[in-house]
């Protein structure tokens, strides 16, 4: 049988499980048909991703993790998703996304991103154990998904929900890693926080002109709808 | 002496099966009904049922052949033998030896053929409409089970339940990632095969959408009967496998005696109930789906199901 490679280790096996089950939350966002449940989805990522961080602070013993993690809860478990929520309401998108690609073929695409991500973390960190590696290929593939997600719905609020995911994927890589400043962490935050005011004046402005906020409709130039 | 053992073990595990699989059904019924805001009946009313059932005499169609008669026995059979296998609250049972996760999908699957064989056999409308859709979850869920079977042997090295129980207890795989997806994807499989709210409802014989009621519309008497209590014993088939697999802790090793057995026994009796309370909150919360997006929801169950096994690859070195 192949070696364990320090599995067992309880540190570690929590942190990795917290990551799958980010990775999970990914696979379940493009699997969301409505716009309310990708919006509780991204909620219950941003909870998982705190739990993450939040462990990793424990085990590294790093008191900043710990406001990584109550940042996190703050901005990605509640006030982001209650806005997106506000928005929903209204704007009165609640019909079902749009996809641009079917459900099901993102979903393979999905997997053949995480392997992807796989084949490109494995060997360049080859030096390193094997449980970083893994790490990382959660983190990788969580950004990825979210690319894909912001790829194939044709739904700009959800686009939205791809991308702030897909900013997940990028902290659950950085608490992995033992001193990263919490400088970085927070102003990822901070600029998020930023995008989403951006996207949400965006929202209302692309509502106004063509009443829906499929971007199909942005591809259109040059005629303004009656 | 340890043969003996082995032998007592399975009589009373078979037994505690049999007798406890109505109850499981009642218990879910019963918290449904709780959830819902009604007094729902108690547990034991499926017990009942069974009994007034098995009373009476079949009602059979004109045209019925043999197949129709003796597809309830075969299937309960089949299922019977599958409860066998799995251990509830004692490894080391005298079945442990074949006890393999392969053995037991393969008797799964004859118990759904032959039923679906049944269903065609009268040759009325819903029969065969339940029929073809049970086959086609079935064409499904088994990729996803298998890979999910795929993933357990990978890291155990066998497709025999009990060692694979036995080394996921002693604890040196760890919390894997591998497991968890795994997991995800096998209850996916579990609420597929069971027949419950989102791919199939059981607590309705008057939807043009259901499928195991629509099989088995017209059985009637000590047949159905059969069918009935087949489909409560693969309720808790299904919840002790994932018991067992998922959540290895509490069950008496191998060769222990009634003590260890009886902790096992508590322990068991507990991760079912969890796991029913689980079943009825699922249940109350979520509406049915469209039986067309069905392979959608199965298919993202063998995709899990493949990430378990790719992430196998990566950690144990192969990748």
């Amino acid at each position: 049988m192949a070696p364990h490679l320090g599995f067992g280790v309880l540190d570690y096996d929590a942190a990795h499980m917290l990551g799958g089950a980010a990775l999970v939350l990914s696979f379940a966002l493009l699997y969301q048909r409505r716009v309310s449940a990708v919006i509780n989805t991204y909620a219950l990522q941003g909870w998982v991703l705190a739990a993450a961080a939040a462990w990793q602070g424990f085990v590294q013993g790093e008191a900043n993790l710990y406001l990584t993690a109550l940042v996190a809860v703050a901005a990605k478990g509640i006030v982001i998703p209650v806005a997106l929520h506000r928005i929903v309401r209204r704007l009165e998108i609640h019909r079902s996304i749009e996809t641009a690609l079917g459900i099901f073929p993102s979903m393979i695409l999905g997997v053949g991103l995480v392997a992807l991500s796989i084949l490109v973390v494995v060997p360049t960190t080859l030096a390193s154990q094997a449980l970083t590696r893994e790490d990382l290929a959660l983190a990788l593939s969580v950004v990825l998904l979210g690319l894909l997600m912001m790829i194939t719905r044709r739904n700009a609020l959800t686009q939205v929900v791809g991308f702030m995911s897909l900013e997940n994927g990028l902290i659950l890589a950085a608490v992995g890693v033992a001193g990263m400043p919490l400088i970085v962490e927070l102003s990822v935050a901070f600029l998020v926080m930023v995008a989403f005011i951006v996207f949400g004046v965006f929202f209302f402005r692309i509502r106004e002109r063509f009443e829906s906020l499929d971007v199909g409709r942005l591809d259109r130039l040059g005629e303004l709808p009656r | 002496m340890s043969l003996f053992l082995a032998l007592v073990t399975q009589v009373l595990h078979i037994a505690l099966m049999l007798a406890a699989a109505p109850l499981l059904t009642g218990l879910v019924r019963w918290l449904k009904a709780r959830l819902l805001g009604r007094v729902g009946a108690s547990p034991l009313q499926p017990w009942r049922d069974l009994a007034r059932l098995a009373r009476k005499q079949p009602v059979l169609a004109e045209n019925a052949t043999m197949l129709f008669e003796i597809a309830p026995v075969v299937q309960f059979a089949a299922i019977g033998v599958a409860a066998l296998l799995v251990p509830s609250f004692a490894l080391g049972m005298a079945s442990a030896p074949v006890a393999d996760l392969l053995v037991i999908a393969g008797l799964l699957t004859l118990a759904r053929c032959t039923l679906a064989l049944a269903a065609m056999d009268i040759g009325t409308g819903f029969g065969g409409i339940g029929a073809s859709r049970e086959m086609m979850f079935g064409v499904f869920a088994e990729p996803a089970l298998l890979m999910v079977i795929f993933t357990l042997t990978l890291l155990a090295g066998t497709t025999n339940l009990d060692t694979i129980t036995e080394l996921l207890r002693e604890g040196s795989f760890g919390l894997r990632v591998s497991l968890g997806l795994a997991a995800v994807a096998f209850v996916a499989v579990a609420l597929t095969e069971t027949g419950r709210i989102p791919i199939d409802n059981s607590a309705t014989h008057l939807e043009l959408t259901m499928v195991h009621e629509a099989m088995v519309l017209e059985y009637s008497g000590r047949d159905l009967a059969l069918i009935d209590g087949a489909a409560m014993l693969k309720l808790l088939l299904w919840f002790t496998l994932i018991g067992t697999v998922f959540v290895p802790f509490g069950a008496a090793p191998a060769g222990a005696g009634p003590l260890a057995w009886l902790v096992g026994l508590v322990c068991w009796g507990l991760k079912m109930g969890v796991l029913a309370a689980a079943l009825a909150v699922l249940e109350t919360a979520q509406a049915k789906m469209r039986v067309f997006r069905v392979p959608e929801f199965l298919g993202i169950a063998l995709l899990l199901g493949l990430l378990a096994a790719v992430f196998l690859f990566v950690s144990q070195g192969f990748a």
